[in-house]
């Protein structure tokens, strides 16, 4: 089950792309935090990536971290394997961290069940916000910023305008 | 003009494909058949070399022949825009000219 808002993120420690193991903690200075599902072969992933590009690039200066997690079966969908998210990584030039939660774990205590599915936490690392990036795969066709507009009322100390959306995307693949 | 719609649950893009689709053909007053199948298994994606969801066949060619050759997995599918980007459904353009 998806965490509800208010929830305190649960914590994690991951391997991510970098070679670096990647723990909750390690973010405890971030004044607003965005977990997003991610993987490598949903083109609804690579549709909105360049948005989390920009995202962590616009607001990194005001302290704002994104990281991405791919929990995906990589046995079943070799495209997500950790070495193919390094590739792809380097490939795309991710500004984030990117990291994997080979056991699932972390999907299983976030309840996660698209990608890209964002998790947006606060400084006190409560989730203000939950759901989609915004509302087009068409860059050129948003009319709400969902996450940019809740990580500007985090930096402001203010509520998000909207604290929930249904996420849009490829599904979590779970193994069997 | 026979036409094939496979599709996996899975992925949420097939809805969105199958009324552009329906879109097309009444804009050109195509008068064919759709057979729309979906893939319920690994197997079966294997056994109909389903790279991905929706995959559309006219007369047996696919709308995206570059993406055809796809791995088989029930996963959606990644169709390239001829302006760059990414998309989970093909193009009107890809469908039309595969009608065409």
């Amino acid at each position: 089950m998806t965490i509800a808002l208010a929830t305190e993120a649960p914590p994690f420690d991951l391997p991510g792309v970098d070679g670096q193991r990647h723990s909750l903690d390690d973010y405890a200075n971030a004044p607003a935090l965005a977990v997003v599902w991610s993987c490598n072969h949903c083109p609804y992933v690579q549709a909105w990536e360049g948005r989390m590009i920009e995202l962590q690039r616009e607001y990194g200066d005001r302290g704002f971290r994104l990281v991405a997690v791919n929990s995906n079966d990589a046995e079943n969908y070799p495209e997500d394997s950790f070495d193919a998210m390094k590739v792809r990584a380097e490939q795309e030039g991710f500004n984030f961290d990117y990291l994997y939660d080979d056991d699932q774990s972390v999907v299983q205590a976030y309840g996660a069940e698209r990608t890209p599915e964002v998790f947006l936490f606060d400084s006190e690392r409560r989730l203000v916000y939950h759901g989609a990036i915004d509302d087009s795969r068409e860059e050129s066709e948003v009319t709400e910023r969902y996450l940019r507009d809740a990580i500007e009322a985090v930096l402001a100390g203010d509520e998000p305008p909207v604290s929930e959306t249904p996420p849009v995307g490829c599904s979590v693949k779970r193994k069997p | 003009m026979d036409i094939e719609f496979l599709y996996w649950e899975g992925c949420p893009s097939y809805p969105e494909a199958r009324q552009l689709l329906g879109e097309v053909l009444a804009a050109r007053e195509i008068d064919a058949r759709v057979e729309v199948r979906e893939v319920k298994s690994q197997a079966e994606a294997e056994a109909l070399d389903f790279p991905g969801s929706p995959t559309i066949r006219v007369d047996g060619r696919d709308v995206d022949p570059a993406g055809a050759a796809g791995r088989p997995a029930l996963m959606c599918r990644i169709y390239r825009k001829p302006g760059g980007g990414v998309s989970p459904v093909p193009t009107r353009e890809q469908l039309e000219a595969a009608l065409s």
